[in-house]
């Protein structure tokens, strides 16, 4: 493994990693730590009882400028842009021209701005913006930030953590961004987050990263948390992840992402794909994304096969693992719309045996996050 | 009077006449992270030297466990099933998968001991 370090990239963070005893792998040609010394288990529980920081400087960061920027976004995506209020960020995918899902993106409208800040994945940052830039030439200008790093503090103590380094911090509500100084650095500081539960995602120069780290770190609730329990922590909480939960052949129907296609969006049928994406709006897809609880405690993993009470396939395991708040297997995947209904009750097909599983609503553990009033 | 040797896919067995214990190694245990899940052999089973014999899966990944000696399985470690965790705490005691009985001894000589299987590891 360290001999592939070398074509591997790192972060702002990797000497910080290796000092805390990151075990670190390649994904999404960065070095990043898998786990810590307290491993994937520890790592997760301590998340969703106090506080865990996490380096996801690999991710894309970048700003998106011109006369309508939010206008000319909505050419690649379903979600409402233009209907992003001041101050707020907002989940989209974004889709091929067929309608299938390149990748899945968060979008911020910070007060005062005319840029638009996007975060897109880590493996498809590259293709990203160069479909972005190629889709929107004429109409707005990418600019990738590849020297900011991106932190996420995440779990219940997140904000009186960074309350203490950024006064005022715990009023944010979900999904409020703002700029804001963290332990002294300048901040895009957003109350999001992919673990499930409160938290939020610090956006810093790179130069400045290891401080605020440092700084975090410093606080006795937070530890710091590696891929493996980032992982188990977003199949938990139901959410995608990219190249495994969807992919460009599947569209947002399918994927039961529809909640982030704005209302506007789909009553104008502005937006690629559209074709095919109302087509299953109106008569349903012939497969969905569901979420599977197997019975007993084996982990049925990615690629196993679903089976139907009869011993046909009719789907495909695309998460899988167990959820050590769950105290138990779970699993998602794509099942033909006939057996997508929450209670069905399906085989799961593990080294030759089947398992039986049910099919249930998710998230599997129920999300924390802190909502404005309404 | 038991002897305890090593495979290179990481399991020990521990010899006691013609009763072979096998596990995991605390090398293997510590590779594979938190262990949420085992699937062991019933009694009566036969496995050959090298057959697939149980499964251990981390939260991270499935590992399959291999009989590094041949023989029919006497006994199987069922606290592991409700305790998996116990394979990460004891790996070389109480987290001990199954038990054989040997049905050829020069298998067991040809493995590694506790010397070798370290410089093994060291060499990965």
């Amino acid at each position: 493994m360290t001999d592939t370090n070398e074509t591997l990239k790192v972060t702002p963070l990797h000497a910080l990693h290796l000092e805390l005893g990151g075990k670190m792998v390649p994904f999404a040609g960065y070095a990043m730590p898998v786990q810590y010394p307290a491993g994937v288990l520890k790592e997760h529980l301590h998340t969703r009882e106090k506080a865990g920081l996490f380096d996801v400087s690999h991710m894309g960061q970048a700003f998106l400028s011109g006369a309508d920027p939010a206008k000319a976004l909505e050419r690649v995506t379903p979600a409402d842009i233009q209907g992003i209020p001041e101050g707020m960020q907002r989940y989209g995918l974004l889709l091929s021209d067929e309608g299938g899902i390149k990748d899945d993106f968060m979008t911020t409208r910070l007060a005062g701005e005319a840029a638009l800040y996007l975060v897109v994945n880590a493996a498809m940052k590259d293709a990203d913006f160069a479909y972005i830039a190629e889709k929107l030439k004429g109409q707005a200008t990418l600019a990738p930030a590849p020297d900011r790093a991106l932190l996420a503090l995440q779990g219940p103590l997140a904000a009186d953590v960074l309350e203490r380094h950024s006064p005022g911090i715990s009023q944010m509500t979900f999904m409020q961004a703002k700029r804001v100084t963290v332990a002294g650095a300048p901040a895009i500081v957003s109350r999001t987050g992919y673990t499930g539960e409160d938290g939020f995602e610090i956006s810093i120069e790179g130069k400045d990263a290891e401080k605020v780290a440092r700084a975090l770190l410093a606080e006795a609730e937070v530890l710091p948390i590696g891929l493996g329990a980032r992982d188990s922590l977003r199949l938990e909480a139901g959410l995608c992840l990219y190249g495994h939960d969807m992919d460009d052949g599947i569209d947002p129907v399918e994927a039961n992402l529809v909640w982030s296609m704005g209302k506007r969006r789909k009553e104008a049928g502005d937006y690629p794909g559209a074709g095919r994406i109302a087509k299953h709006l109106q008569d349903g897809a012939a497969k969905k994304r569901v979420g599977l609880r197997p019975e007993g405690r084996a982990p049925a993993r990615e690629g196993t096969e679903i089976a139907d009470k009869t011993g046909r396939i009719v789907g495909r395991v695309t998460s899988g693992g167990f959820g050590p708040s769950l105290n138990a297997p779970l699993a998602m995947g794509y099942v033909e719309k006939e057996f997508a209904a929450n209670g069905t009750k399906l085989d799961l097909i593990v080294r030759g045996k089947a398992l039986g599983a049910e099919v249930v609503a998710m998230p599997f553990v129920p999300n924390r996050y802190k909502r404005a009033k309404k | 009077m038991s002897e305890v040797r090593f495979t290179d896919q990481h399991e020990w067995v521990r010899l006691e006449g013609d009763e072979a214990t096998v596990g995991i190694t605390r090398h293997a245990a510590e590779q594979l992270g938190d262990v949420v899940f085992v699937e062991l052999p019933q009694a009566g089973r036969k496995v050959g030297a090298g057959g697939e014999a149980a499964v251990v899966e981390s939260v991270k990944a499935a590992s399959e466990v291999y009989a590094p000696v041949g023989g029919e399985v006497t006994a199987a470690n069922s606290v592991l099933e409700a305790e998996p965790a116990k394979v990460n705490e004891d790996p070389e005691g109480a987290g001990w998968f199954f038990k054989l009985k040997l049905s050829d001894k020069a298998e067991f000589a040809k493995l590694m001991d506790a010397a070798a299987y370290q410089e093994f590891v060291k060499g990965l």
